[in-house]
């Protein structure tokens, strides 16, 4: 191993051409705001000026309200949901393209496809989709909450599965042939080498696709907003509206800029314990594929 | 008996197409339902969703000049900074991201570390929990403008970009740049004539990455710009579909059919890179 740094590197005269831009616009889009909104999370306010420190009471509040507890319990409902049908979907329509098809290629960029219409575009599509045919039911989707879970399903599997099945079709390519071969001559059926061979050869495809679609379920806004924003409503006993179908993020949004302009604070309480749980799972993830990783 | 195993296995895989196809067809019925309620009289886009818009149903292009007046709001406005924005920010990403995951990985000092941790540790963090912040932030700065926003992408966008181009110049061997030191080349020279042209590939991975996310964006610039005077196509149909009262869902599927045309041409014309880029983006969730 060479040392490095034994002789003045060169570079190093040059860190402000080199880092000064991303730096300074780091700290202007990501660090300052992110150790504010850590600040503003103990404090009251209205305007970022008369911030007030009081301690954990947004906490407090954030965690006695109905309508962040259920958007927290029917966020995670969507993601273990989502996840699911998601992964074996996509694991599927990976098997059936690696067969050696006709038209393979041409399914692969169908599939894809969704995966690039933005989330507020796919939230209109379907939602005209869905009242099309709940119509003629006399029905809409803003109606019942089971259809806008239900819905939301469906468009987060017509956007992901395409993306998903890429990353499995990676994975499932890699697979050595030698493996699959020897398996076939002992005798192996083709449920057999699935689930013996190929499926603990793609694990740290399955892995990331796990993680993937969980954050990416807990995090979704953009198609939340744009197919119920959160109707049907329902008022509780005490006077107070939960939105029936909505998430962790659209329920953050909503705390901030709805109409009572006292709860920022709040807002911003749960907009901490919204991304202490997001990096978690994505800490997690990090470390189970670290993990894969050594084992391989 | 060779044979007749043979003809099964092919009968199989035939089977399999014929299902896929059909499951194709199924895929792009959504699109297929923005073209011709595109086309179809706002009161028959919820009762004849599914129907061609023929006879009284038709509108003609009513649906695209009134979607695009919407809100005496331009249209090609919204299109024009969406471009803007678009070009803007994620050539500012390439360009600074790519030279600072040099800078970092070749200095390797103890800042450099922290900033690349600081970096990676940003890419878990979602919008909601700096968004409120980051629009006063952003406001204060005067970066609420079209022009300025890529700086906020630039910041927000950094821990992605400097991951993956990190990643791709740790592979590049130190020789070649030693090389063109020893033949006189400055650091400054080094990187734009010998590292960038190999950087190449993750550039396109990430510009891929970054025009996606900054087309496709909602909250950042509804957040973030000065709404009475720039709104972007996603902003713009938001505000048609999601005001209150009366919907002109044919005047929003005419616009969604306008916004999702780039999309779709890009897509097919830079497929591979696109498949390549997204699967190589796939650490961050």
């Amino acid at each position: 191993m060479r040392k490095k740094n034994s002789l003045p590197n060169p570079i190093k005269r040059w860190w402000w051409l080199f880092l000064g831009p991303v730096v300074a616009a780091f700290i202007i889009g990501f660090v300052w705001p992110f150790l504010q909104g850590i600040y503003l999370s103990f404090c009251k306010f209205r305007l970022v000026s008369d911030a007030k420190f009081i301690g954990i009471d947004n906490y407090l509040k954030a965690f006695s309200d109905a309508s962040f507890v259920h958007s927290f319990w029917y966020s995670a409902l969507f993601a273990v949901v989502s996840l699911v049908l998601i992964n074996v979907l996509a694991f599927a329509a990976a098997y059936a393209l690696t067969q050696g098809i006709k038209g393979s290629n041409l399914f692969r960029t169908v599939f894809f496809m969704p995966n690039l219409i933005g989330g507020i575009v796919l939230g209109h599509i379907w939602s005209m989709i869905f009242d099309g045919i709940l119509s003629k039911f006399g029905t809409s989707i803003l109606l019942e909450s089971k259809y806008g879970f239900w819905g939301l399903i469906i468009l987060m599997c017509w956007q992901q599965v395409g993306y998903m099945m890429i990353i499995y079709i990676a994975g499932l390519q890699a697979v050595p042939g030698e493996m699959l071969e020897a398996a076939k001559i002992d005798g192996a059926t083709n449920a057999q080498t699935l689930f013996k061979v190929t499926i603990p050869n793609v694990m740290p495809s399955i892995t990331i696709c796990t993680f993937l679609s969980l954050t990416n379920g807990f995090k979704l806004f953009d198609q939340n907003l744009a197919l119920t924003a959160g109707q049907p409503f329902q008022i509780q006993p005490d006077g107070t509206t939960v939105k029936t179908t909505e998430m962790l993020a659209l329920n953050i949004y909503n705390t901030f800029y709805g109409q009572n302009a006292n709860a920022q604070g709040t807002a911003q309480a749960k907009a901490v314990i919204f991304f202490i749980l997001v990096a978690g799972l994505g800490l997690a993830q990090l470390a189970f594929t670290r993990r894969k990783e050594v084992q391989q | 008996m060779k044979k007749k195993e043979l003809s099964a296995e092919r009968r199989r895989k035939n089977a399999l197409t014929v299902a896929l196809s059909i499951i194709c067809v199924v895929y792009v019925l959504p699109v297929l339902a923005v073209v011709i309620n595109a086309f179809k009289k706002n009161t028959f886009v919820k009762t004849n969703t599914f129907d061609l818009p023929t006879g009284e149903m038709w509108a003609g292009i009513d649906n695209f000049t009134k979607g695009m007046t919407f809100g005496n709001y331009p249209f090609w406005k919204s299109v024009w900074f969406t471009v803007l924005i678009t070009v803007v920010s994620t050539a500012l990403i390439i360009l600074f991201t790519s030279m600072a995951a040099w800078y970092i990985s070749r200095v390797n000092s103890k800042v450099c570390r922290a900033i690349y941790y600081l970096c990676v540790f940003s890419m878990v963090v979602p919008f909601q929990m700096v968004m409120f912040t980051l629009a006063k932030t952003a406001n204060t700065l005067h970066l609420n403008t079209p022009y300025t926003i890529p700086i906020v992408y630039l910041g927000f966008g950094a821990g992605l970009a400097i991951f993956m181009f990190v990643g791709f110049v740790k592979s590049i061997p130190l020789e070649i740049e030693e090389a063109a030191a020893i033949d006189g080349c400055g650091p400054i020279r080094t990187f734009f004539s010998v590292v960038l042209p190999m950087l190449r590939p993750t550039m396109i991975s990430v510009g891929i990455l970054e025009i996606m996310w900054v087309w496709n964006d909602y909250l950042l610039p509804y957040l973030v710009l000065d709404k009475n005077l720039y709104r972007t196509i996603m902003i713009h149909i938001q505000y048609l579909k999601g005001s209150y009262g009366t919907v002109d869902l044919g005047a929003t599927m005419a616009l969604i059919l306008l916004s999702i045309i780039p999309v779709i041409v890009f897509y097919l014309t830079c497929q591979k890179y696109i498949i390549k880029g997204v699967a190589a983006g796939a650490v961050k969730g």
